[in-house]
């Protein structure tokens, strides 16, 4: 296969997956094909599965059926053509640690071996802390930076690869309105300057709804995947949701509301 | 006139000292490499959260070597085993900080009243018994001694083997399994190894204050620099400052090594902590704290 083909091939190709947890199946049938360059959000109540969907991408959970390759080969564990970006979590203020070695991670940080840095580990993690608008506070210790701030590390440590897929799980949780704006514009870079495609997770579509190419909704083990406009209609969802939901608009914000409420104490969300 | 309640030359003394240090150079070499390795785990066991972990992993191999005592086996292997094993349990059912805590919190006291029925049951030389939970270096016999190094060289070797694994899945366990990141292979690795040399403190130190030398150190040094290569460099430092400092001043006098070495680890903390706090102050009144939010 040409360089050229392997760049148009689509990223992500899931067919006919179905994933069940115990006795009871979170979703199946889903198919969705990923192409270079397009951002696609997954919204969906909590305990829909959303964060297994990514689990399974990267490898980390089986699916019950179907397949899922990426750019072309199923899936492994590691595979670095994907970069995963986890949800904004504070780091312990006494973390010893400085900004720069959270992003050297990425770099060095899956090699067993003696810990000798290579050459041009140095370089990449300061173009990677550069990257995310990080190299001013480069050196200072990680545990006492904002939540914004340790969250453009985890980007920036997960873009170490130059990955052609992000798995985004929830990225913005926990930071304030212009952190989030923020963190969104480094992704989406990435999106436009090189081409990856972004598998963005969230409850909130609002902070990245403009930049959005399709929406993968999922809910009660049913999905709809469309455009924001297809999707994101009181119809469409109440359909899916199988009880009246409805979606406003206040000024450019959306709001669902009438969703019901997700199964109590279902915390996987926030687990490994 | 009152007789003083002790003779400050139980403390110290440094008669025929030169000998004294040549006879046990073993024993110190023991706890130089002891205090190495106990302040580079101790980085991991902090960044990790395992302090209250490395204290029930102590008490089992106590039990352990308790209850090699009593049976006639080798003390040292007995301390191994028990420590091995709770390490191993407290890895493989204690992934989150809460279940931990409870399973060492169960393990614990159990491993210390088995310890002390065997201890009880056993009516060897008295001396044995203390120096299980204080520690008495000096009174480990010689191939003893080279066990207890060769063990703590494996450690180490293990530890800088997989030193840039464990460091990621020490921070961020759920981004290190989405980088490929064997995280259970690495958690249950780690735990082992911490065994191993918990087991090797126990002798030198006693059981009931291995966490002088794998907790303190490190703690110490992550109170004043957060550097990749400062603070484990430090840890080990400290670590081993504590040891054979302990370990000298006790040669001079007729009190256990323990004591000396817990202090000595206590007033480098000590230290540290008063420096930091003097850091803040300093940069608090001097220069405006940097902007914790970014312009977007």
């Amino acid at each position: 296969m040409s360089a050229r083909n392997a760049e148009r091939a689509p990223v992500l190709e899931i067919g006919g997956a179905a994933l069940r947890r115990g006795e009871r199946e979170l979703w199946s049938g889903l198919n969705l094909t990923v192409e270079p360059g397009e951002f696609i959000a997954v919204l969906g109540p909590s305990g829909s599965g959303k964060t297994t969907l990514l689990r399974a991408i990267l490898g980390l959970q089986p699916l019950s059926a179907g397949s899922i390759q990426v750019a072309g080969r199923g899936v492994q564990r590691g595979n670095p053509r994907i970069g995963y970006i986890p949800q904004q979590r504070p780091l312990p203020p006494d973390t010893s640690m400085r900004a720069r070695d959270v992003v050297a991670l990425g770099v060095s940080g899956t090699r067993f071996g003696l810990p000798i840095p290579r050459r041009g580990d140095r370089e990449r993690v300061d173009a990677l802390l550069e990257g995310v608008g990080a190299s001013h506070f480069a050196d200072r210790r990680v545990g006492l930076l904002s939540g914004g701030e340790q969250q453009r590390l985890r980007v920036g440590q997960a873009l170490a690869d130059e990955p052609t897929l992000l798995l985004c799980d929830e990225p913005l949780s926990n930071l304030d309105l212009a952190n989030q704006v923020g963190v969104t514009e480094i992704i989406d870079r990435q999106r436009r300057e090189r081409d990856a495609a972004v598998l963005f997770v969230t409850h909130d579509i609002n902070p990245i709804l403009g930049r959005v190419d399709r929406i993968l909704y999922i809910a009660g083990g049913r999905f709809v995947l469309g455009t924001p406009d297809e999707v994101l209609q009181s119809r469409v969802l109440t359909d899916l949701y199988g009880t009246p939901v409805f979606v406003l608009r206040a000024g450019d914000r959306l709001v669902v509301v009438g969703v019901p409420d997700a199964e109590p104490h279902h915390d996987h969300e926030d687990e490994a | 006139m009152i007789a003083p309640l002790f003779d400050w030359s139980d403390v110290f003394s440094f008669q025929d000292y030169g000998a004294l240090v040549a006879l046990l150079a073993n024993s110190i070499i023991a706890g130089a490499v002891l205090g190495v390795v106990g302040g580079l785990i101790g980085v991991f066991v902090m960044q990790r959260d395992l302090a209250f972990a490395v204290h029930g992993v102590s008490e089992l191999s106590f039990a352990g070597a308790a209850a090699a005592l009593l049976f006639g086996g080798s003390v040292v292997a007995g301390s191994l085993a028990g420590a091995l094993i709770a390490a191993i349990l407290i890895g493989i059912l204690g992934s989150k900080a809460r279940d931990r805590n409870s399973i060492v919190g169960v393990l614990m006291p159990f491993g210390l009243g088995l310890g002390i029925l065997f201890l009880s049951l056993y009516d060897g030389r008295s001396a044995n018994r203390f120096s299980l939970l204080t520690g008495q270096i000096v009174s480990v016999s010689s191939p003893d001694l080279g066990w207890l190094i060769g063990i703590s060289v494996i450690v180490l070797a293990g530890l800088l083997l997989m030193w840039n694994p464990l460091r990621f899945d020490s921070l961020d366990a759920v981004a290190a399994s989405a980088r490929g990141i064997p995280t259970r292979f690495v958690s249950l690795a780690f735990m082992v190894l911490l065994g191993l040399i918990v087991a090797v403190s126990v002798h030198i130190i006693g059981a009931l204050l291995v966490m002088a030398l794998l907790v303190t150190p490190a703690a110490a040094a992550m109170r004043v620099t957060a550097g990749p290569l400062a603070v484990p460099l430090l840890a080990a430092l400290f670590g081993f400052v504590s040891a054979v400092g302990g370990i000298l001043l006790a040669l001079a006098g007729t009190l256990p090594v323990s004591p000396y070495i817990t202090t000595i680890s206590f007033l480098i903390y000590a230290g540290c902590w008063i420096v930091q706090r003097v850091r803040a102050r300093v940069r608090r009144t001097d220069t405006p704290r940097p902007g914790t939010t970014l312009p977007a």
